[in-house]
């Protein structure tokens, strides 16, 4: 099993091979409240690492959601378009936002890994 | 003073429960430097017979377009609004209640725009439309707006029929907020190729039908041409009328539709307040500007209906809204919507037509008299005359026999001589068979 | 990820036991079906003659097949709007102390002038001689505006207040780009500022930059000194600010700014507090938007129409858009296109801006005359005060001090109650009163921002004090069930907002997606 890492903005990143997934962190979705749309990149898209890649709206609230790490899309996940609740329901599972191939794994390193971010949510009260 | 309640007595006993002994105390925080002790320099309250004088001694001053045979139009046009109407307007429960943010106490406006929005969609043929916006003008450039946020593209390329003030509307959009535009020369005929100034680089196509000198055209092949270069259609219609009996925007590939809805409901007054109308297709609805009704249940599981998508709106995405946009036209709307309802389908197809009719009466009737040719090949209720000599004095000469004659170039296009002998001419159903003799009698006249 | 601050109408508490009619209806409150569901073809709620035969012009572009509008007749129109109506809450009907809305009363003479044929059924492209009386009319908001703001021009076009932002921000491009510096892009807001100035700002070009407010709720002086610099276009500040609050230092602030090369643009949106007693020219701004709905008391009408003129300071008053009205020899003119010595920045929407609420602000202008204007302004912050001094033991006032013409509680009060600061503006409902604004500014903590007006009683603003009192003693009391299931006496209880964004539905179609009421 892969490990998961996770970024300040509360994305969280799974690396596998060459390709990682991407999405938003349960905490993340729980603060958020029911999401109601959203707007996953196109295959192919450029990212740069802390870059707008997606947007996950809840209903009065909108948030960018940036990448974690530079590289390429390689698939935006169509199901939540149908479905948003998913990200709600599974927000590290099923509701994943998009795959990327990684440029840099290196960038990997710098997120925090599941202790860390643990530690700090708890910091965030 | 009639407005405030308070008597001093009032004053002083509030004064004491707040702690202060005077109302100057609250003002502690302005600076010394801008407090002003005495009232400013303008003249004190009066009553309301003596405001009444003043409003009307300005009033009087002007010719309503009432009082003479008038065939003004170019985007805004004289029609004959209900009675019934301007009543329900001015229920206070629709002219005194705010945006509805509270929708448990809200339902009467939020249903309203609801059906608003469901007729603009029927009448222009498109998907969804929105709430309203300031008005046609306006509505023409946030269109641009969108169309630049979904292709991603930062030009748009507006045809020569569209009217000078949209053109010149978004023209200050695009100087100011960082996009291209290429505007095509003015074309009485008709005749431009829109298709052919198309690139790559292209967000949008704005074309209006009729266009602004009332040629009627079919834009599919043009909405075709724009989609196959990755841009949008964007169709304008001033006159809204006009879709009770052509053929809408949405069955000509339009992807974003907008109107002027001051023919529908609402008067001439002087340019504004009016209604923009703003509809496009169901998947960029994301990406329209302005407020939206849309239904939903309440806990007790009855139909109801609140303010929805809300997350594209300025008090929520702040810098990364899709608009500024905060207020819209929700009275006029209502208007719009009331007017509508009273017209039904029957109604709104009999007055499209016997606007048509006018028109085309006036235009045999003018026609005929020399040295003046009708240049339209089509129009709906609005055609463009050119006149054997310079069409603005022409004007201010009818006036004084009881006739606006319609709007001349030089007032639209002062930069186009060319045009000055142009004079743009509509009809509708207010104007009778007497103000179309008055009309051919009076230029037969002075030309 | 970076959120903004919103609070969604959650429908979690059960269904109530009610008293169960055969219509649905429940005496004065009526169901009332969509016109979609009530048409019948071949109604119609008009008369219109025969048309007469002619020789069709249209280039064979007829509309094919129907439209799909309902018929009905005018009883059943009268009907469906009346009873629209009565499911609104007004100010015709009670207070509506939404705070930075400005809900005060609106005279009809306002209405009743804007109708007069002299002022509506005149078309915006008459020949000017024959409209001498609404350029007259023009010309004098115009000088009422300037004088009370003390600022020598001013732009009336734009048709509401973002408009009017969009407007002034424009005018102070035009005039850094002609001082040819162009380079300045960098635009300071208060992070209390309303959505709209950001919004504006991000949508000229400019870069938001976010200042911070102090623990009074003023900006912070030192902080936005700091931020100053030779890439600052402008400051957007509202004042008296969205706190409610008068910003004492703001000839400093402007001061400073000026100092850096950058210019003021004030949100006017709260004028209403100071007008006829204070002039914004001798605070040193640059640009202010007037927002007629609000100040002026045009009617907001359910969201419109608007109107917002800007006011400009000299160095701002050549950039002003199109047209303009100029009074000279032969009367007055409307100025459409470039002439010299002007540097007008372009056209803004289709004619010359919303007459018909000049119309109306201008008649409450001359009814209240500058003594009424100024004993307006007072008398709204009179009444904000006396709110926070009657609640201020109950509720928590977010900050220290006399408030402006609102006035700002937290929701510390709420703490531990289980009570949100929703919760309790829905109970307000109940209680027979609009809510406060809530939610914002959204520098306090579950804001409840109240703004009376000027127009409420002494005896109207005790009896929303006691509602309020109650409210606070019952969410303390532990009532907090009562609170979620509030409201429970309105047309609709809470509705579910997270059904309307899931799955939008945003009009009627004969397939029925859209359902039947009163099942």
């Amino acid at each position: 099993m892969a490990e998961t890492r996770y970024s300040k903005e509360h994305e969280w990143i799974r690396l596998d091979g060459e390709v990682a997934t991407v999405g938003i962190s349960d905490y993340a979705q729980s603060q958020l409240g029911d999401i109601v749309f959203v707007e996953v990149p196109e295959k192919g898209r450029k990212l740069t690492k802390g870059g707008e890649a997606a947007v996950v709206e809840s209903v009065k609230a909108a948030s960018e959601v940036y990448a974690p790490v530079s590289g390429e899309v390689t698939e935006g996940n169509a199901a939540l378009t149908a479905n948003p609740a998913l990200v709600n329901s599974a927000a590290q599972g099923d509701g994943w936002f998009f795959r990327m191939k990684v440029a840099n794994k290196a960038e990997l390193a710098e997120l925090m890994d599941e202790a860390a971010y643990q530690a700090y949510i708890k910091g965030l009260g | 003073m009639r407005y405030l309640p308070h008597t001093e007595a009032d004053r002083r006993a509030m004064l004491q429960a707040i702690g202060a002994a005077s109302v100057d105390e609250l003002y502690r925080d302005v600076p010394a430097s801008a407090r002003r002790k005495d009232p400013v320099d303008l003249p004190p309250h009066q009553g309301e017979l003596a405001v009444e004088r003043e409003l009307m001694a300005l009033a009087s001053q002007n010719r309503p377009a009432g009082s003479m045979a008038s065939f003004v139009g170019a985007g805004a046009y004289r029609h004959h609004v209900p009675a019934s109407v301007d009543h329900l307007i001015q229920r206070g429960e629709f002219l005194t209640s705010y945006t509805p943010y509270q929708p448990e106490v809200a339902q009467g406006t939020l249903q309203m725009l609801f059906e608003f929005q469901t007729q603009v969609a029927l009448i222009s043929g498109m998907e969804v439309a929105n709430a309203s916006m300031y008005d046609g003008a306006t509505s023409a450039a946030e269109a641009v707006l969108m169309a630049n946020r979904v292709t991603r593209r930062k030009k748009a390329l507006l045809s020569g029929g569209l009217h000078p003030h949209y053109r010149e509307t978004v023209e200050t959009y695009g100087r100011w907020g960082g996009f291209d535009i290429k505007s095509a020369a003015p074309d009485p005929a008709g005749t431009e190729d829109l298709a052919a100034l198309i690139d790559g680089e292209t967000s949008c196509v704005v074309v209006q039908n009729p266009s602004v000198f009332g040629q009627i055209r079919d834009l599919s092949a043009l909405a075709a041409a724009a989609q196959k270069a990755g841009a949008l259609l964007v169709v304008v219609v001033t006159e809204v009328v006009s879709l009770g009996l052509l053929k809408p925007p949405g069955a000509m590939g339009c992807d974003i539709f907008v109107g002027e809805g001051q023919s529908i409901g609402n008067a001439l007054n002087f340019g504004g307040p009016y209604v923009g109308l703003f509809a496009t297709r169901e998947k960029y609805v994301r990406q329209m500007p302005g407020r939206l009704a849309g239904e939903t249940v309440d806990v007790d599981g009855r139909r109801g209906w609140v303010l929805t998508l809300s997350t594209r709106e300025q008090h929520i995405r702040r810098e990364k809204a899709t608009s500024n946009i905060c207020t819209n036209a929700g009275l006029c709307a209502l208007s719009f919507c009331i007017h509508l309802s009273l017209l039904g389908e029957d109604g709104f197809t009999q007055l499209a037509q016997l606007n048509h009719a006018r028109a085309a009466q006036l235009a045999e009737k003018l026609g005929t008299i020399k040295g003046v040719t009708v240049l339209n090949d089509s129009f709906f209720n609005e055609f463009t005359l050119k006149l054997p000599k310079p069409a603005g004095p022409v004007v201010d000469r009818l006036v004084d026999k009881g006739v606006l004659a319609g709007v001349p170039g030089s007032r639209l296009w002062p930069d186009r001589p060319e045009l000055a002998d142009h004079l743009i001419v509509a009809a509708t159903e207010t104007n009778t068979d007497a103000d179309m003799d008055l009309y051919a009698r009076a230029l037969a006249e002075v030309l | 990820m970076d959120k903004s601050q919103g609070r969604i109408s959650r429908p979690d508490a059960g269904p109530t036991a009610e008293i169960v009619t055969a219509s649905g209806h429940r005496g004065l409150q009526i169901e009332e079906l969509l016109i979609f569901e009530q048409g019948v073809p071949g109604r119609s709620g008009v008369d219109l003659p025969e048309p007469p035969k002619v020789k069709d012009r249209l280039n064979g572009m007829r509309r094919q097949g129907g439209i799909g509008l309902p018929g009905l007749s005018e009883p059943q129109v009268m009907r469906h709007f009346t009873r629209l109506s009565q499911k609104n809450y007004a100010i015709d009907s009670g207070l509506y102390p939404l705070g930075s809305c400005t809900m005060k009363h609106n005279p009809r003479l306002n209405e009743k002038m804007a109708r007069l044929p002299g002022l509506a059924d005149i078309h915006p492209l008459q020949p000017v001689k024959t409209v001498q009386g609404a350029l007259a009319l023009m010309h004098q908001l115009a000088h009422w505006l300037k004088t009370l703001t003390g600022m020598p021009a001013v732009a009336l076009t734009p048709g509401a207040g973002a408009h009017g932002e969009f407007c002034g921000m424009i005018a102070i491009r035009a005039a850094l780009d002609a001082r040819g510096q162009q380079a300045r892009r960098r635009v300071l807001v208060p992070e209390s500022a309303h959505g709209t100035n950001p919004a504006t700002a991000a949508s000229l070009g400019f870069e938001v930059d976010s200042i911070p407010a102090d623990a009074r709720g003023r900006v912070d002086v030192a902080a936005f000194k700091a931020k100053l610099g030779p890439d600052v276009a402008a400051l957007m500040l509202t004042n008296p600010n969205t706190c409610g609050l008068f910003e004492p230092d703001i000839v400093e602030i402007a001061q400073a700014l000026h100092d850096a090369g950058g210019y003021f643009y004030c949100d006017g949106a709260n004028f209403n507090a100071i007008a006829g007693r204070v002039r914004p020219a001798d605070l040193g701004i640059d640009a202010m938007h007037i927002n007629l709905h609000k100040t002026f008391s045009t009617p907001h009408g359910g969201g419109g129409p608007g109107s917002g003129p800007v006011v400009f300071s000299e160095a701002l008053a050549p950039y002003v858009p199109l047209p303009y009205v100029v009074h000279g020899k032969d009367g007055f003119r409307l100025v459409e296109t470039r002439e010299s010595g002007a540097e007008p920045f372009g056209r803004l929407k289709t004619f010359h801006g919303q007459m018909g609420m000049f119309v109306r602000a201008l008649t409450y202008m001359l009814s209240h005359g500058s003594d009424g204007i100024r004993q307006a302004s007072e008398d709204a912050v009179l009444n904000a005060n006396y709110l926070l001094a009657r609640l201020k033991d109950v509720m928590t006032p977010a900050f220290e001090g006399p408030c402006m013409h609102e006035c700002l509680f937290d929701d510390r009060f709420l703490k531990d109650s289980g009570v949100s600061t929703l919760d309790f503006a829905k109970a307000l409902i109940d209680e027979g009163f609009h809510p406060m604004t809530m939610y914002f500014p959204l520098v306090v903590h579950g804001a409840l921002l109240v703004e009376p007006t000027e127009s409420e009683t002494k005896a109207a603003l005790d009896e929303f004090v006691a509602s309020l009192r109650s409210l606070a003693a019952r969410a303390k009391a532990g009532e907090a069930a009562a609170f979620h299931a509030a409201p429970r006496l309105t047309p609709r209880r809470r509705l579910d907002e997270t059904r309307a964004a899931r799955q939008p539905v945003l009009r009627w179609k004969p397939s029925g997606t859209s359902r039947q009421a009163a099942e």
